[in-house]
Protein backbone atom coordinates (compact mmCIF):
# COMPACT_ATOMS: atom_id res chain seq x y z
CA UNK A 1 0.00 0.00 0.00
CA UNK A 2 0.96 3.66 -1.05
CA UNK A 3 1.73 5.62 2.15
CA UNK A 4 -1.17 8.46 1.56
CA UNK A 5 -3.78 5.64 0.81
CA UNK A 6 -2.69 3.85 3.42
CA UNK A 7 -3.87 6.73 5.51
CA UNK A 8 -6.75 7.65 4.12
CA UNK A 9 -7.65 4.13 3.78
CA UNK A 10 -7.43 3.88 7.56
CA UNK A 11 -9.04 7.15 8.40
CA UNK A 12 -11.96 5.49 6.46
CA UNK A 13 -12.42 2.27 8.10
CA UNK A 14 -11.87 4.15 11.84
CA UNK A 15 -14.90 6.23 10.79
CA UNK A 16 -16.87 3.04 10.07
CA UNK A 17 -15.87 1.53 13.29
CA UNK A 18 -17.19 4.50 14.97
CA UNK A 19 -20.45 4.88 12.73
CA UNK A 20 -21.15 1.29 13.75
CA UNK A 21 -20.87 1.77 17.66
CA UNK A 22 -22.64 4.95 17.25
CA UNK A 23 -25.50 3.26 15.52
CA UNK A 24 -25.74 0.57 18.71
CA UNK A 25 -25.46 3.33 21.20
CA UNK A 26 -27.76 5.60 19.78
CA UNK A 27 -30.31 2.83 19.99
CA UNK A 28 -30.71 2.96 15.72
CA UNK A 29 -30.68 -0.86 15.99
CA UNK A 30 -32.53 -0.92 12.61
CA UNK A 31 -29.59 0.12 10.49
CA UNK A 32 -27.07 -1.91 12.28
CA UNK A 33 -27.99 -4.63 9.71
CA UNK A 34 -27.13 -2.71 7.37
CA UNK A 35 -23.26 -2.04 8.35
CA UNK A 36 -23.36 -6.20 6.85
CA UNK A 37 -23.21 -7.12 3.23
CA UNK A 38 -26.31 -9.29 2.62
CA UNK A 39 -23.68 -12.56 3.03
CA UNK A 40 -21.91 -11.71 5.95
CA UNK A 41 -20.45 -13.57 9.52
CA UNK A 42 -21.65 -11.71 12.79
CA UNK A 43 -20.19 -13.76 15.29
CA UNK A 44 -19.98 -12.92 19.01
CA UNK A 45 -17.93 -15.71 20.69
CA UNK A 46 -16.63 -16.20 24.54
CA UNK A 47 -13.03 -15.77 24.66
CA UNK A 48 -13.07 -19.55 26.80
CA UNK A 49 -14.37 -21.50 23.48
CA UNK A 50 -12.15 -18.74 21.01
CA UNK A 51 -8.92 -19.76 22.91
CA UNK A 52 -10.13 -23.68 22.45
CA UNK A 53 -10.45 -23.59 19.22
CA UNK A 54 -14.42 -24.46 20.27
CA UNK A 55 -17.26 -23.21 18.04
CA UNK A 56 -20.06 -22.06 19.92
CA UNK A 57 -21.33 -18.28 20.08
CA UNK A 58 -23.06 -16.01 21.63
CA UNK A 59 -24.58 -14.67 18.75
CA UNK A 60 -24.06 -16.20 15.14
CA UNK A 61 -25.84 -14.46 12.26
CA UNK A 62 -24.15 -15.35 8.37
CA UNK A 63 -27.18 -13.13 6.69
CA UNK A 64 -28.10 -9.92 6.80
CA UNK A 65 -31.86 -11.35 7.47
CA UNK A 66 -30.61 -13.10 10.70
CA UNK A 67 -29.25 -10.03 12.11
CA UNK A 68 -32.53 -7.99 11.22
CA UNK A 69 -34.31 -10.80 12.69
CA UNK A 70 -32.18 -10.47 16.12
CA UNK A 71 -33.27 -6.72 16.10
CA UNK A 72 -36.91 -7.76 15.54
CA UNK A 73 -37.03 -10.17 18.43
CA UNK A 74 -35.11 -7.30 20.36
CA UNK A 75 -37.93 -4.98 19.53
CA UNK A 76 -40.70 -7.49 19.92
CA UNK A 77 -40.06 -10.28 21.82
CA UNK A 78 -37.34 -10.74 24.10
CA UNK A 79 -37.64 -9.29 27.86
CA UNK A 80 -34.73 -7.45 29.44
CA UNK A 81 -33.65 -4.26 31.51
CA UNK A 82 -33.86 -0.97 29.49
CA UNK A 83 -30.06 0.19 29.16
CA UNK A 84 -28.07 1.82 27.05
CA UNK A 85 -24.19 0.66 26.10
CA UNK A 86 -21.10 2.96 25.64
CA UNK A 87 -18.60 1.50 23.23
CA UNK A 88 -15.37 2.60 23.70
CA UNK A 89 -12.81 1.40 20.89
CA UNK A 90 -9.68 1.64 20.27
CA UNK A 91 -7.06 2.39 17.83
CA UNK A 92 -8.26 0.06 14.83
CA UNK A 93 -5.32 -1.45 12.91
CA UNK A 94 -5.02 -2.71 9.75
CA UNK A 95 -3.51 -6.44 9.46
CA UNK A 96 -4.15 -6.94 6.27
CA UNK A 97 -5.97 -6.46 2.71
CA UNK A 98 -6.55 -9.26 -0.04
CA UNK A 99 -8.61 -8.70 -3.32
CA UNK A 100 -10.61 -6.29 -1.70
CA UNK A 101 -10.80 -7.72 1.69
CA UNK A 102 -9.49 -5.37 4.47
CA UNK A 103 -8.86 -7.30 7.34
CA UNK A 104 -8.74 -4.85 10.62
CA UNK A 105 -8.56 -4.96 14.37
CA UNK A 106 -9.57 -3.02 17.46
CA UNK A 107 -9.95 -3.67 20.78
CA UNK A 108 -13.50 -2.54 22.76
CA UNK A 109 -15.08 -1.96 25.77
CA UNK A 110 -18.82 -1.76 26.61
CA UNK A 111 -20.29 -0.06 29.58
CA UNK A 112 -23.80 -0.74 30.24
CA UNK A 113 -26.18 1.77 31.88
CA UNK A 114 -29.07 0.48 33.52
CA UNK A 115 -32.29 2.37 32.92
CA UNK A 116 -34.55 -0.05 35.29
CA UNK A 117 -36.22 1.28 38.25
CA UNK A 118 -33.91 -0.75 40.90
CA UNK A 119 -31.25 0.59 39.17
CA UNK A 120 -31.61 3.16 37.19
CA UNK A 121 -28.47 5.21 36.21
CA UNK A 122 -26.11 2.59 37.26
CA UNK A 123 -23.12 1.95 34.97
CA UNK A 124 -20.81 -1.34 34.59
CA UNK A 125 -17.77 -2.63 32.50
CA UNK A 126 -20.40 -5.01 30.42
CA UNK A 127 -17.81 -5.87 28.07
CA UNK A 128 -14.21 -6.64 26.64
CA UNK A 129 -12.83 -7.72 24.05
CA UNK A 130 -11.69 -7.44 20.34
CA UNK A 131 -13.27 -6.76 17.18
CA UNK A 132 -12.17 -9.03 14.19
CA UNK A 133 -12.99 -7.58 11.24
CA UNK A 134 -12.95 -7.94 7.38
CA UNK A 135 -14.22 -4.95 5.34
CA UNK A 136 -15.25 -4.85 1.83
CA UNK A 137 -16.40 -1.59 0.06
CA UNK A 138 -19.62 -1.86 -1.58
CA UNK A 139 -20.48 0.98 -4.18
CA UNK A 140 -17.36 3.24 -2.04
CA UNK A 141 -19.63 2.48 0.88
CA UNK A 142 -17.50 0.20 3.60
CA UNK A 143 -19.43 -3.00 5.08
CA UNK A 144 -18.43 -6.07 7.38
CA UNK A 145 -18.13 -9.29 5.59
CA UNK A 146 -17.10 -10.68 8.40
CA UNK A 147 -17.27 -8.93 11.98
CA UNK A 148 -15.98 -11.41 14.44
CA UNK A 149 -16.35 -10.25 18.45
CA UNK A 150 -14.04 -12.16 20.86
CA UNK A 151 -15.63 -11.45 24.43
CA UNK A 152 -12.98 -11.59 26.89
CA UNK A 153 -15.64 -11.42 29.45
CA UNK A 154 -16.53 -14.66 29.20
CA UNK A 155 -18.92 -14.36 32.20
CA UNK A 156 -21.81 -12.43 30.84
CA UNK A 157 -23.40 -10.02 33.67
CA UNK A 158 -27.08 -10.82 33.52
CA UNK A 159 -27.76 -10.96 29.79
CA UNK A 160 -26.82 -10.30 26.47
CA UNK A 161 -29.51 -8.73 23.73
CA UNK A 162 -27.98 -5.75 22.28
CA UNK A 163 -25.15 -6.56 19.78
CA UNK A 164 -21.89 -5.28 20.32
CA UNK B 1 -30.43 -16.81 67.53
CA UNK B 2 -32.42 -15.52 64.25
CA UNK B 3 -33.10 -17.39 61.08
CA UNK B 4 -34.20 -20.89 61.02
CA UNK B 5 -33.77 -23.97 63.38
CA UNK B 6 -33.38 -27.29 63.63
CA UNK B 7 -36.15 -29.89 63.44
CA UNK B 8 -34.98 -32.06 65.83
CA UNK B 9 -36.72 -30.44 69.46
CA UNK B 10 -40.00 -28.95 70.70
CA UNK B 11 -42.80 -29.73 68.41
CA UNK B 12 -44.68 -26.17 67.19
CA UNK B 13 -47.66 -25.76 66.11
CA UNK B 14 -48.05 -28.99 64.09
CA UNK B 15 -46.52 -28.04 60.76
CA UNK B 16 -43.15 -28.74 60.94
CA UNK B 17 -42.24 -29.14 57.26
CA UNK B 18 -42.87 -26.39 54.45
CA UNK B 19 -45.93 -25.65 53.06
CA UNK B 20 -44.45 -25.95 49.47
CA UNK B 21 -47.49 -23.86 47.89
CA UNK B 22 -46.49 -21.05 50.70
CA UNK B 23 -42.56 -20.43 49.96
CA UNK B 24 -41.23 -18.19 52.27
CA UNK B 25 -39.64 -15.27 50.43
CA UNK B 26 -36.51 -15.41 53.08
CA UNK B 27 -35.32 -18.35 51.20
CA UNK B 28 -34.17 -16.56 49.19
CA UNK B 29 -32.73 -13.79 51.55
CA UNK B 30 -31.36 -15.40 54.77
CA UNK B 31 -27.58 -15.77 55.28
CA UNK B 32 -27.89 -18.27 57.60
CA UNK B 33 -30.03 -20.17 55.47
CA UNK B 34 -27.25 -20.13 52.57
CA UNK B 35 -24.53 -20.94 54.99
CA UNK B 36 -26.37 -23.63 56.02
CA UNK B 37 -26.47 -24.93 52.45
CA UNK B 38 -23.13 -25.06 51.97
CA UNK B 39 -22.81 -27.54 54.65
CA UNK B 40 -25.82 -29.48 54.11
CA UNK B 41 -26.83 -29.86 51.16
CA UNK B 42 -23.44 -28.99 49.18
CA UNK B 43 -21.30 -30.82 51.22
CA UNK B 44 -24.22 -33.12 52.30
CA UNK B 45 -25.58 -36.25 51.02
CA UNK B 46 -26.29 -34.99 47.18
CA UNK B 47 -24.28 -35.65 44.05
CA UNK B 48 -22.66 -32.78 42.40
CA UNK B 49 -22.00 -32.34 38.99
CA UNK B 50 -18.57 -31.76 38.01
CA UNK B 51 -17.86 -32.29 34.38
CA UNK B 52 -18.14 -33.76 31.35
CA UNK B 53 -16.23 -37.51 31.00
CA UNK B 54 -16.03 -36.07 27.47
CA UNK B 55 -14.01 -33.61 29.14
CA UNK B 56 -11.49 -35.46 30.34
CA UNK B 57 -10.88 -38.01 27.92
CA UNK B 58 -6.62 -38.01 28.12
CA UNK B 59 -4.93 -39.32 31.22
CA UNK B 60 -3.60 -36.22 32.99
CA UNK B 61 -6.53 -33.71 31.86
CA UNK B 62 -8.04 -31.92 34.31
CA UNK B 63 -10.94 -29.44 35.28
CA UNK B 64 -11.65 -27.04 38.55
CA UNK B 65 -14.82 -26.65 39.45
CA UNK B 66 -17.29 -25.65 42.37
CA UNK B 67 -19.83 -27.73 44.86
CA UNK B 68 -21.03 -24.92 46.37
CA UNK B 69 -18.38 -22.62 47.34
CA UNK B 70 -15.54 -24.52 47.98
CA UNK B 71 -13.23 -25.46 44.57
CA UNK B 72 -13.10 -28.55 43.81
CA UNK B 73 -11.02 -30.53 40.68
CA UNK B 74 -11.41 -33.53 38.67
CA UNK B 75 -8.88 -35.26 37.30
CA UNK B 76 -7.63 -38.28 35.62
CA UNK B 77 -4.85 -40.35 36.50
CA UNK B 78 -2.07 -42.09 34.33
CA UNK B 79 -3.94 -45.59 34.42
CA UNK B 80 -7.16 -43.63 33.29
CA UNK B 81 -9.33 -43.33 36.80
CA UNK B 82 -10.77 -40.29 37.61
CA UNK B 83 -10.63 -38.83 40.98
CA UNK B 84 -12.13 -35.63 42.54
CA UNK B 85 -10.18 -33.58 44.96
CA UNK B 86 -10.91 -30.48 47.32
CA UNK B 87 -8.70 -27.88 45.17
CA UNK B 88 -6.64 -26.90 48.61
CA UNK B 89 -3.43 -27.49 49.26
CA UNK B 90 -2.88 -30.17 52.55
CA UNK B 91 0.12 -27.61 53.92
CA UNK B 92 -1.46 -24.39 54.24
CA UNK B 93 -4.93 -23.60 52.14
CA UNK B 94 -3.59 -22.71 48.90
CA UNK B 95 -5.67 -23.28 45.80
CA UNK B 96 -3.49 -26.19 43.86
CA UNK B 97 -4.96 -26.67 40.43
CA UNK B 98 -5.40 -22.88 38.87
CA UNK B 99 -5.99 -23.28 35.52
CA UNK B 100 -10.21 -23.95 34.78
CA UNK B 101 -8.84 -27.09 32.78
CA UNK B 102 -5.50 -28.93 31.23
CA UNK B 103 -3.32 -31.97 31.22
CA UNK B 104 -0.78 -32.06 33.56
CA UNK B 105 1.32 -35.39 35.09
CA UNK B 106 0.58 -33.67 38.56
CA UNK B 107 -0.51 -30.64 40.68
CA UNK B 108 1.84 -28.52 42.03
CA UNK B 109 0.78 -26.27 45.02
CA UNK B 110 2.38 -22.59 43.70
CA UNK B 111 2.41 -21.58 47.30
CA UNK B 112 5.86 -23.99 48.54
CA UNK B 113 5.71 -26.21 45.63
CA UNK B 114 4.21 -29.12 47.45
CA UNK B 115 3.51 -31.90 44.34
CA UNK B 116 0.65 -33.91 44.47
CA UNK B 117 -0.20 -36.96 42.00
CA UNK B 118 -3.53 -36.56 40.17
CA UNK B 119 -4.91 -38.70 42.49
CA UNK B 120 -4.60 -36.54 45.48
CA UNK B 121 -1.32 -38.68 46.86
CA UNK B 122 1.16 -36.00 48.09
CA UNK B 123 4.56 -37.20 46.32
CA UNK B 124 6.90 -34.41 47.61
CA UNK B 125 7.93 -31.38 49.42
CA UNK B 126 10.85 -29.18 49.12
CA UNK B 127 13.36 -29.17 51.82
CA UNK B 128 12.23 -32.05 54.06
CA UNK B 129 15.48 -32.46 55.86
CA UNK B 130 16.13 -28.63 56.33
CA UNK B 131 19.06 -27.51 54.77
CA UNK B 132 22.22 -28.63 56.21
CA UNK B 133 20.79 -30.63 58.79
CA UNK B 134 18.68 -27.17 60.39
CA UNK B 135 14.84 -26.95 60.02
CA UNK B 136 12.82 -29.25 58.00
CA UNK B 137 9.67 -31.55 59.18
CA UNK B 138 10.12 -33.41 62.03
CA UNK B 139 11.63 -36.83 61.59
CA UNK B 140 7.89 -38.35 62.08
CA UNK B 141 6.59 -36.31 59.45
CA UNK B 142 4.71 -38.64 56.73
CA UNK B 143 3.90 -37.75 52.87
CA UNK B 144 1.20 -40.25 53.38
CA UNK B 145 -0.52 -38.57 55.46
CA UNK B 146 -1.05 -35.21 53.98
CA UNK B 147 -3.09 -36.22 50.63
CA UNK B 148 -5.31 -33.76 49.14
CA UNK B 149 -9.19 -34.40 50.29
CA UNK B 150 -10.93 -36.81 47.89
CA UNK B 151 -14.27 -36.26 47.77
CA UNK B 152 -16.33 -39.95 46.34
CA UNK B 153 -16.73 -39.67 42.44
CA UNK B 154 -19.17 -41.39 40.36
CA UNK B 155 -20.35 -41.27 36.45
CA UNK B 156 -23.58 -41.72 35.22
CA UNK B 157 -23.53 -42.10 30.79
CA UNK B 158 -20.77 -39.66 30.91
CA UNK B 159 -21.43 -37.19 33.29
CA UNK B 160 -18.85 -37.02 36.43
CA UNK B 161 -20.40 -36.54 39.93
CA UNK B 162 -18.59 -35.66 43.37
CA UNK B 163 -19.72 -35.83 46.77
CA UNK B 164 -18.84 -35.34 50.55
CA UNK B 165 -21.05 -37.33 52.00
CA UNK B 166 -20.10 -41.06 52.83
CA UNK B 167 -24.00 -41.93 53.42
CA UNK B 168 -25.29 -40.12 49.85
CA UNK B 169 -27.37 -43.29 47.83
CA UNK B 170 -25.65 -44.65 45.24
CA UNK B 171 -25.40 -42.26 42.50
CA UNK B 172 -28.19 -44.50 39.91
CA UNK B 173 -29.95 -44.56 42.90
CA UNK B 174 -29.65 -41.14 43.70
CA UNK B 175 -31.46 -40.36 40.20
CA UNK B 176 -33.64 -42.88 40.12
CA UNK B 177 -35.24 -44.56 37.27
CA UNK B 178 -37.33 -42.11 35.51
CA UNK B 179 -34.25 -39.66 35.88
CA UNK B 180 -31.93 -42.40 34.38
CA UNK B 181 -33.58 -42.88 31.33
CA UNK B 182 -33.87 -39.60 30.35
CA UNK B 183 -30.04 -39.27 30.73
CA UNK B 184 -29.97 -42.99 29.01
CA UNK B 185 -31.60 -40.91 26.15
CA UNK B 186 -29.89 -38.09 25.63
CA UNK B 187 -26.11 -39.40 26.39
CA UNK B 188 -27.23 -42.68 24.47
CA UNK B 189 -23.57 -42.47 22.33
CA UNK B 190 -20.08 -41.06 22.35
CA UNK B 191 -20.52 -37.00 22.81
CA UNK B 192 -18.10 -34.00 21.37
CA UNK B 193 -18.24 -30.93 24.10
CA UNK B 194 -18.86 -27.85 21.76
CA UNK B 195 -17.98 -25.00 23.80
CA UNK B 196 -18.95 -22.78 26.47
CA UNK B 197 -20.67 -19.76 28.21
CA UNK B 198 -21.16 -18.50 31.53
CA UNK B 199 -23.24 -16.08 32.70
CA UNK B 200 -23.48 -14.12 36.02
CA UNK B 201 -26.76 -13.70 38.02
CA UNK B 202 -27.39 -11.37 40.59
CA UNK B 203 -29.88 -14.15 41.91
CA UNK B 204 -30.66 -16.96 44.58
CA UNK B 205 -29.77 -20.08 43.14
CA UNK B 206 -32.70 -21.31 44.51
CA UNK B 207 -35.10 -18.81 42.28
CA UNK B 208 -32.91 -20.42 39.41
CA UNK B 209 -34.07 -23.95 40.65
CA UNK B 210 -37.52 -22.82 40.54
CA UNK B 211 -37.39 -21.50 37.04
CA UNK B 212 -36.35 -24.75 36.02
CA UNK B 213 -38.76 -26.60 37.11
CA UNK B 214 -42.28 -24.13 35.96
CA UNK B 215 -43.07 -24.92 32.52
CA UNK B 216 -45.85 -22.01 32.83
CA UNK B 217 -43.28 -19.43 31.91
CA UNK B 218 -41.60 -21.09 28.78
CA UNK B 219 -43.66 -19.80 26.47
CA UNK B 220 -45.26 -16.73 28.49
CA UNK B 221 -42.15 -14.44 29.59
CA UNK B 222 -40.23 -16.32 26.45
CA UNK B 223 -42.01 -14.31 23.42
CA UNK B 224 -39.68 -15.40 20.70
CA UNK B 225 -41.70 -17.95 19.00
CA UNK B 226 -45.04 -16.53 19.65
CA UNK B 227 -43.83 -13.84 18.10
CA UNK B 228 -42.60 -15.38 14.83
CA UNK B 229 -44.84 -17.79 14.62
CA UNK B 230 -42.74 -20.55 14.80
CA UNK B 231 -43.99 -22.04 17.71
CA UNK B 232 -44.82 -26.11 17.20
CA UNK B 233 -45.48 -26.97 20.96
CA UNK B 234 -49.22 -26.81 21.41
CA UNK B 235 -48.31 -27.51 25.47
CA UNK B 236 -48.34 -30.81 24.83
CA UNK B 237 -46.04 -32.85 27.73
CA UNK B 238 -45.51 -33.05 31.18
CA UNK B 239 -43.54 -33.12 34.72
CA UNK B 240 -42.05 -36.20 35.91
CA UNK B 241 -41.07 -35.55 39.64
CA UNK B 242 -38.95 -37.44 41.58
CA UNK B 243 -38.35 -35.42 45.06
CA UNK B 244 -36.30 -32.30 44.02
CA UNK B 245 -35.49 -33.77 40.48
CA UNK B 246 -37.65 -33.50 37.57
CA UNK B 247 -37.43 -33.35 34.05
CA UNK B 248 -39.94 -31.37 31.50
CA UNK B 249 -40.86 -32.79 28.39
CA UNK B 250 -42.57 -30.91 25.65
CA UNK B 251 -43.99 -32.71 22.74
CA UNK B 252 -43.95 -31.43 19.43
CA UNK B 253 -47.48 -30.61 18.19
CA UNK B 254 -49.17 -32.61 15.16
CA UNK B 255 -49.88 -30.15 12.49
CA UNK B 256 -53.02 -30.09 13.38
CA UNK B 257 -52.77 -28.54 16.63
CA UNK B 258 -50.48 -25.24 16.00
CA UNK B 259 -53.30 -23.23 16.91
CA UNK B 260 -52.13 -23.05 20.68
CA UNK B 261 -53.78 -21.70 23.80
CA UNK B 262 -51.82 -18.20 23.08
CA UNK B 263 -54.27 -16.83 19.86
CA UNK B 264 -57.51 -18.11 21.69
CA UNK B 265 -56.47 -16.10 24.80
CA UNK B 266 -54.86 -13.60 23.15
CA UNK B 267 -51.72 -13.39 25.21
CA UNK B 268 -48.81 -10.75 24.69
CA UNK B 269 -47.89 -9.91 21.13
CA UNK B 270 -48.87 -13.53 19.32
CA UNK B 271 -51.49 -11.21 17.33
CA UNK B 272 -49.12 -9.74 15.06
CA UNK B 273 -47.36 -12.85 13.32
CA UNK B 274 -44.02 -11.08 12.34
CA UNK B 275 -41.90 -13.70 9.98
CA UNK B 276 -38.16 -14.49 10.23
CA UNK B 277 -36.06 -12.65 6.94
CA UNK B 278 -33.97 -16.07 7.64
CA UNK B 279 -35.68 -18.86 8.65
CA UNK B 280 -32.03 -21.13 8.54
CA UNK B 281 -32.08 -20.01 12.73
CA UNK B 282 -34.87 -22.80 13.00
CA UNK B 283 -33.75 -25.00 10.71
CA UNK B 284 -33.39 -28.61 12.62
CA UNK B 285 -33.78 -32.20 12.71
CA UNK B 286 -35.72 -34.65 14.90
CA UNK B 287 -33.91 -36.82 17.02
CA UNK B 288 -35.77 -37.44 20.01
CA UNK B 289 -39.15 -38.97 18.71
CA UNK B 290 -41.57 -36.14 19.68
CA UNK B 291 -39.57 -34.17 22.01
CA UNK B 292 -38.76 -30.76 21.02
CA UNK B 293 -37.92 -29.67 24.25
CA UNK B 294 -36.99 -31.01 27.72
CA UNK B 295 -35.08 -29.64 30.47
CA UNK B 296 -33.72 -31.87 33.17
CA UNK B 297 -32.95 -30.61 36.74
CA UNK B 298 -30.97 -32.93 38.90
CA UNK B 299 -30.89 -31.95 42.15
CA UNK B 300 -28.81 -29.97 43.20
CA UNK B 301 -27.03 -27.36 40.39
CA UNK B 302 -27.56 -29.27 37.14
CA UNK B 303 -29.88 -29.08 34.23
CA UNK B 304 -29.71 -31.27 30.95
CA UNK B 305 -31.16 -29.51 28.07
CA UNK B 306 -32.19 -30.85 25.23
CA UNK B 307 -34.12 -27.59 23.02
CA UNK B 308 -34.33 -28.97 19.64
CA UNK B 309 -30.72 -29.75 18.73
CA UNK B 310 -29.34 -28.03 21.11
CA UNK B 311 -27.78 -30.14 23.89
CA UNK B 312 -25.84 -28.60 26.79
CA UNK B 313 -25.43 -28.91 30.56
CA UNK B 314 -25.88 -26.11 32.80
CA UNK B 315 -24.54 -26.21 36.56
CA UNK B 316 -25.74 -23.68 38.84
CA UNK B 317 -22.30 -22.20 40.91
CA UNK B 318 -23.46 -20.53 43.92
CA UNK B 319 -21.15 -17.48 44.47
CA UNK B 320 -22.96 -15.98 47.62
CA UNK B 321 -26.51 -15.91 48.85
CA UNK B 322 -28.04 -13.71 45.70
CA UNK B 323 -25.61 -14.48 43.05
CA UNK B 324 -24.25 -17.73 40.71
CA UNK B 325 -23.15 -18.24 37.89
CA UNK B 326 -24.39 -20.56 35.00
CA UNK B 327 -22.34 -22.34 33.41
CA UNK B 328 -23.17 -23.96 30.38
CA UNK B 329 -21.54 -26.74 28.32
CA UNK B 330 -22.42 -27.17 24.66
CA UNK B 331 -22.33 -30.66 23.15
CA UNK B 332 -23.67 -32.90 20.19
CA UNK B 333 -22.45 -36.06 19.38
CA UNK B 334 -19.64 -37.65 17.44
CA UNK B 335 -20.87 -39.10 14.78
CA UNK B 336 -22.70 -35.91 13.73
CA UNK B 337 -22.53 -34.86 10.07
CA UNK B 338 -21.64 -31.73 9.26
CA UNK B 339 -25.14 -30.52 8.24
CA UNK B 340 -26.45 -31.48 12.17
CA UNK B 341 -23.19 -29.98 13.82
CA UNK B 342 -23.87 -27.02 11.42
CA UNK B 343 -27.32 -26.22 13.16
CA UNK B 344 -26.22 -27.19 16.97
CA UNK B 345 -23.98 -24.39 16.20
CA UNK B 346 -26.65 -21.78 14.78
CA UNK B 347 -29.05 -22.80 17.60
CA UNK B 348 -26.91 -21.75 19.73
CA UNK B 349 -28.19 -18.34 19.06
CA UNK B 350 -31.70 -19.59 20.84
CA UNK B 351 -30.20 -20.24 24.35
CA UNK B 352 -27.66 -19.21 26.64
CA UNK B 353 -26.98 -15.59 28.01
CA UNK B 354 -27.70 -14.39 24.62
CA UNK B 355 -30.31 -16.88 24.13
CA UNK B 356 -33.18 -15.39 22.12
CA UNK B 357 -35.28 -17.67 24.05
CA UNK B 358 -33.85 -18.08 26.75
CA UNK B 359 -32.22 -14.95 28.09
CA UNK B 360 -34.93 -13.30 29.97
CA UNK B 361 -34.13 -16.22 32.43
CA UNK B 362 -31.48 -14.32 34.14
CA UNK B 363 -33.69 -10.76 34.16
CA UNK B 364 -36.91 -12.82 35.50
CA UNK B 365 -34.31 -14.67 38.27
CA UNK B 366 -33.30 -10.82 39.18
CA UNK B 367 -36.69 -9.34 39.14
CA UNK B 368 -37.65 -11.67 42.27
CA UNK B 369 -34.53 -11.41 44.02
CA UNK B 370 -34.98 -7.72 44.20
CA UNK B 371 -38.52 -7.52 44.92
CA UNK B 372 -38.27 -10.43 47.77
CA UNK B 373 -35.68 -8.88 49.40
CA UNK B 374 -37.40 -6.97 51.94
CA UNK B 375 -40.48 -8.25 52.74
CA UNK B 376 -38.86 -11.81 54.20
CA UNK B 377 -42.65 -12.82 55.64
CA UNK B 378 -44.16 -12.88 52.22
CA UNK B 379 -44.47 -15.62 50.88
CA UNK B 380 -45.33 -16.99 46.94
CA UNK B 381 -48.20 -18.55 45.57
CA UNK B 382 -47.54 -21.83 44.00
CA UNK B 383 -50.93 -24.20 43.52
CA UNK B 384 -50.55 -23.75 39.47
CA UNK B 385 -51.84 -27.54 38.71
CA UNK B 386 -53.14 -28.26 42.03
CA UNK B 387 -51.34 -28.94 45.63
CA UNK B 388 -49.44 -32.12 44.91
CA UNK B 389 -46.06 -32.97 44.14
CA UNK B 390 -46.00 -36.13 41.44
CA UNK B 391 -46.04 -36.51 37.88
CA UNK B 392 -48.56 -34.30 35.82
CA UNK B 393 -49.28 -34.92 31.82
CA UNK B 394 -49.43 -31.19 31.67
CA UNK B 395 -47.25 -28.32 31.24
CA UNK B 396 -49.77 -26.38 33.12
CA UNK B 397 -48.38 -26.93 36.65
CA UNK B 398 -46.36 -26.08 39.15
CA UNK B 399 -45.93 -29.54 40.39
CA UNK B 400 -42.03 -29.95 40.31
CA UNK B 401 -41.71 -26.68 42.37
CA UNK B 402 -44.08 -27.52 45.02
CA UNK B 403 -41.68 -31.30 45.08
CA UNK B 404 -38.26 -29.39 45.07
CA UNK B 405 -39.57 -27.20 48.31
CA UNK B 406 -40.76 -30.11 50.08
CA UNK B 407 -37.68 -32.58 49.50
CA UNK B 408 -35.64 -28.90 50.42
CA UNK B 409 -37.10 -28.55 53.69
CA UNK B 410 -36.43 -32.34 54.82
CA UNK B 411 -32.92 -32.51 53.49
CA UNK B 412 -31.89 -29.02 55.20
CA UNK B 413 -33.91 -30.54 58.11
CA UNK B 414 -35.60 -26.66 59.13
CA UNK B 415 -38.60 -26.25 61.09
CA UNK B 416 -40.64 -23.86 59.41
CA UNK B 417 -43.81 -23.26 61.75
CA UNK B 418 -47.25 -23.19 60.72
CA UNK B 419 -48.22 -21.49 57.65
CA UNK B 420 -51.01 -19.43 58.98
CA UNK B 421 -48.93 -18.17 61.22
CA UNK B 422 -47.04 -14.62 60.38
CA UNK B 423 -43.99 -16.03 61.62
CA UNK B 424 -43.92 -18.79 58.75
CA UNK B 425 -40.60 -19.48 58.11
CA UNK B 426 -39.19 -16.93 59.92
CA UNK B 427 -37.35 -16.95 63.53
CA UNK B 428 -37.90 -19.95 66.30
CA UNK B 429 -36.06 -20.36 69.21
CA UNK B 430 -38.00 -22.77 70.77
Amino acid sequence: MQRMKATELRAQIEDFTAAYVECLDTDHLEEWPDFFTERCIYKVIPYENAALGMPIPLIYGDSRGMLRDRVVAHRNANFFAPHLYRHLVGRVRIVGEESGVISARANYAVFRTTLDPSDYGRSELFSVGVYQDKIVFENGQPRFLEKIVVVDTSQIPTLLVTPL
Amino acid sequence: MSGLTEIQGAQRNGHRTIDPTRVPYRVFTDPELYAREQEQLFRGPTWNYLALEAELAKPGDFRANFIGETPVFVTRDAKGELHALVNRCAHRGAMVCREVRGNRKNMVCPYHQWSYDLNGTLRGVPFRRGINGKGGYPADFNLAEHSLTPLRLATYRGLVFGSFSDSVAPLPEYLGPAMREHLDTIFNRPITVLGFTRQLIHGNWKVYAENNKDPYHGSLLHMFHATFGSYRSSQDGGMVVNGAHSKMIALRAEETQEVSAYTQESVGSFSKTLKLADPSLLASRPEFDRFTTTIQFLFPTLVVQQISNTLATRQIVTLGLDRFELLVTYFGYQDDDAELREMRIKQANLIGPAGLISLEDGYAVELVQRSVSYDKRATSFIELGGRGTGDQDSLVTETAIRAFWKAYGELMGLQWGDAADESYGTARAD
